[in-house]
């Protein structure tokens, strides 16, 4: 397939392989920050291409695995309503929260929709009058325009009966945050190039001068992550700390400036809980004050609580890097795909999934 | 209820029927709950509708039961439902697909189709063009497959419990030949040949149900394979296992086969076939291929040997034109799929846990 297959090549990738071989010269721990970059590195077996100086740390970038629990419960309670239709992207519906997920929601009466833009969601709010059609806005800066422009044109056309739930996450700050832990593992980071695609790489300089840290804005193929890896352990070896861009062919320095200022105009930067990982100050994105009628959690009158992760889910160190999934005790025996603990074994994208699906041989003897 | 007796098939083949709905039938433009209450209306929809379609000595009788003949050997039966949504779609319909699937799954034993049933279960309000014309396409594909639909059940449900028409057929077969097709005859070093590019049956349908436009149609496989099943048997190919690739796709057969036959299979990724419009429509949606549906693929394990000439048989039936040998059973061992991708790792090819699932971003 064109624009896929060369970045796929089997000869080009052990060639970058060799390169990244030749030129390190001591161990270093490289995190990829976004959860479609674990995926790949784990499906194509990119890692097993690496010298075993370089370590790869799977991060927090998996916008299904971070949302907390609490807005999960949120998500399953106005789902369960009658007057509601529940709008969501296909990986959230098996998410389990505290007591269930969206699938059984479903399941039990609930009217619960898989939909592939925000904007599917306000078209079933024209053609359901008579419903409440509830969007769950989840996902980093990458899906954050799409729930933008869905509300903003909700708002243009008077649609009454749509509203949001609210649980966008943005990438930068979850990095500061990991950076300024004193168990902080990681010194280069692979940024998430679709983030980059919307947003720029700018906002990344200040981080990799305060933190002394590279950081490679990134491609998702295995050409793209073996070349970002490269890059990464060129500036490390050679004690450089710069911003590069890998993912030329998608990201511009400046980003997607009309996304952005669509989501300037609709959100407003706001302190976010992530799953696994606990309250990121100015680390999400929630409504102005003047969409506030479109936030469902407003519109339903939910209140806050407090939700525990199951005890023995050591999701939080893996969304950090500070363990390698199968180092969890649960993985793959009490936790699996079909009965999962913790949302990184629910997401095909979460590092545990990952791990189970392609590699738990590995681990099993 | 309607039966059927034994249709005279070179006669019936001549014949053309109406594609219009046949009268009285065309007084009701829709399927009414009377439809299915045993009284007149019934009976004039088994008559005109099924009955038309589907006439044959066996089914004419109008017997509860339908009574036949089976030549000398081992049976083979099977059992399959069909719900799909929506109906028609780009490569076929409802109606085909239920005779293409329970043939398919008849051929997956090596045998040659003798006689379907099929049961109707019609949401109340199914415009009745709409019947005939699933109706129609089942008789054109019995016709093709060679195969009698000889007994068979209607039921109507009120409007909102169902999704237009579900149909069930069970199929009966007789296994002409000695070899023992099963999973448990699977050994190592067997050859895996798949027999076509996969995945365009469940992107075809995804395409359509949720409104997915691509610059071309996806057109789903749905096809009988008894023609390619038949020509490996009758050149004495040592065929071990063969296994039709519905739901689950490639990746859930051989993991059923590997727990089966107790064996590690090894598939190399660049050697499975997928055409480009499927790929790029599963890479735009995060869905792997291997776990999208098929509906006229089938993979078929023989020894080492016999690998090539068996592909070479495949090639020459349009159903299999573009087969390919995709890996080999490794050895006895626990469990275990493995398949090496395109940059050369190794790693599990797993059953998907549940229903495919786009991802987010």
């Amino acid at each position: 397939m064109k624009y896929l297959d060369e970045y796929r090549d089997g000869e080009l990738a052990r060639q970058l392989a060799r390169e990244i071989r030749r030129v390190t010269t001591q161990p270093w721990n490289i995190m990829e920050v976004c959860g479609g970059q674990t995926h790949a590195i784990v499906k194509f077996g990119i890692d097993e291409l690496l010298p075993k100086e370089i370590t790869l740390i799977h991060g927090p970038g998996c916008p299904v695995c971070v949302t907390p629990l609490e807005m999960i419960d949120k998500a399953l309670e106005i789902a369960a309503r009658p007057e509601v239709i529940f709008a969501s992207f296909g990986d959230m519906l098996r998410v389990p929260g505290s007591t269930t997920d969206l699938l059984s929601v479903k399941a039990q009466g609930g009217d619960v929709r898989m939909v592939y833009s925000p904007l599917d969601a306000v078209k079933l709010a024209e053609r359901n009058p008579a419903k409440e059609i509830v969007f769950f806005g989840v996902g980093f800066e990458t899906t954050a325009p799409a729930t933008a422009m869905a509300v903003f044109q909700a708002a243009q056309k008077g649609i009454k009966n749509f509203s949001t739930l609210i649980s966008h996450v943005l990438v930068p700050p979850a990095m500061e945050a990991l950076m300024s832990s004193t168990n902080c593992r990681v010194q280069a980071f692979l940024a998430a190039g679709h983030v980059c695609a919307i947003m720029g790489y700018e906002e990344y300089l200040p981080l990799a001068a305060k933190y002394r840290v590279p950081i490679v804005v990134t491609g998702f193929e295995p050409m793209d992550i073996l070349q970002g890896i490269l890059m990464c352990v060129q500036q490390l070896e050679s004690g450089r700390t710069e911003v590069e861009n890998q993912y030329a062919r998608a990201v511009r320095r400046e980003g997607n400036q009309p996304a952005q200022q669509l989501v300037r105009e609709v959100f407003c930067v706001v302190p976010r809980k992530w799953r696994g990982v606990g309250e990121i100050p100015a680390s999400g994105l929630g409504l102005r004050s003047a969409y506030a009628a479109f936030d469902a959690e407003k519109r339903f009158g939910l209140t806050d609580h407090q939700v525990d992760e199951p005890a023995d889910c050591l999701s939080g160190p893996v969304l950090q890097g500070l363990i390698k999934p199968h180092q969890c005790p649960v993985f793959g025996g009490k936790c699996t795909p079909e009965h999962p603990l913790g949302a990184t074994m629910v997401s095909n994208e979460g590092a545990c999934a990952a791990y189970y699906r392609y590699r738990r041989q590995n681990f099993s003897a | 209820m309607f039966d059927v007796g034994c249709w005279m098939f070179p006669v019936l083949r001549l014949m053309e029927i109406n594609p219009a709905c046949p009268l009285p039938i065309q007084q009701y433009p829709q399927v009414l709950m009377a439809h299915g209450g045993g009284g007149r209306l019934m009976h004039n929809l088994l008559e005109q509708v099924f009955g038309k379609a589907f006439s044959n000595p066996i089914l004419d009788t109008r017997h509860d039961s339908a009574q036949f003949n089976v030549p000398p050997g081992k049976l083979a039966m099977t059992t399959d439902s069909y719900v799909v949504r929506p109906l028609f779609f780009p490569g076929g319909d409802i109606g085909s697909m239920a005779v293409h699937g329970t043939v398919n799954d008849l051929a997956m034993s090596g045998a040659r189709p003798l006689y379907l049933s099929c049961a109707f279960i019609i949401e109340e309000g199914l415009p009745m063009e709409t019947l005939w014309r699933v109706v129609c396409s089942m008789r054109a594909a019995a016709l093709r497959c060679g195969v009698q639909i000889i007994t068979g059940d209607t039921k109507v449900v009120d409007k909102g419990k169902g999704d237009g028409v579900f149909i069930n057929t069970t199929g009966i077969g007789v296994i002409e030949h000695t070899l023992n097709i099963t999973p448990q005859s699977v050994q190592p070093g067997d050859a895996v040949i798949l027999s076509g590019d996969l995945g365009r049956h469940g992107m075809a349908i995804m395409a359509v149900r949720e409104g997915l436009q691509f610059e071309s149609t996806i057109e789903s496989d749905s096809a009988p394979v008894r023609g390619p099943v038949r020509a490996l048997i009758k050149a004495g190919t040592e065929v071990h296992c063969l296994r039709d690739l519905t739901r689950g796709g490639l990746a859930s057969a051989l993991n059923e086969i590997a727990e089966a036959a107790r064996v590690k299979i090894a598939i190399e990724q660049r050697s499975v076939p997928i055409r480009e419009e499927v790929h790029a429509a599963c890479e735009m949606l995060g869905l792997d291929p291997l776990h999208v549906a098929n509906e006229g693929r089938f993979v078929a394990f023989t020894t080492a040997k016999e690998a090539e000439r068996a592909l070479q048989l495949l090639r020459q039936h349009e159903v299999s034109a573009n087969a390919a040998i995709i890996g080999k059973v490794v050895e006895k061992a626990s469990p275990l799929v493995t398949l090496r991708s395109a940059i050369g790792a190794s790693r599990i090819l797993d059953m998907p846990s549940g229903e495919q699932l786009p991802r987010i971003c």
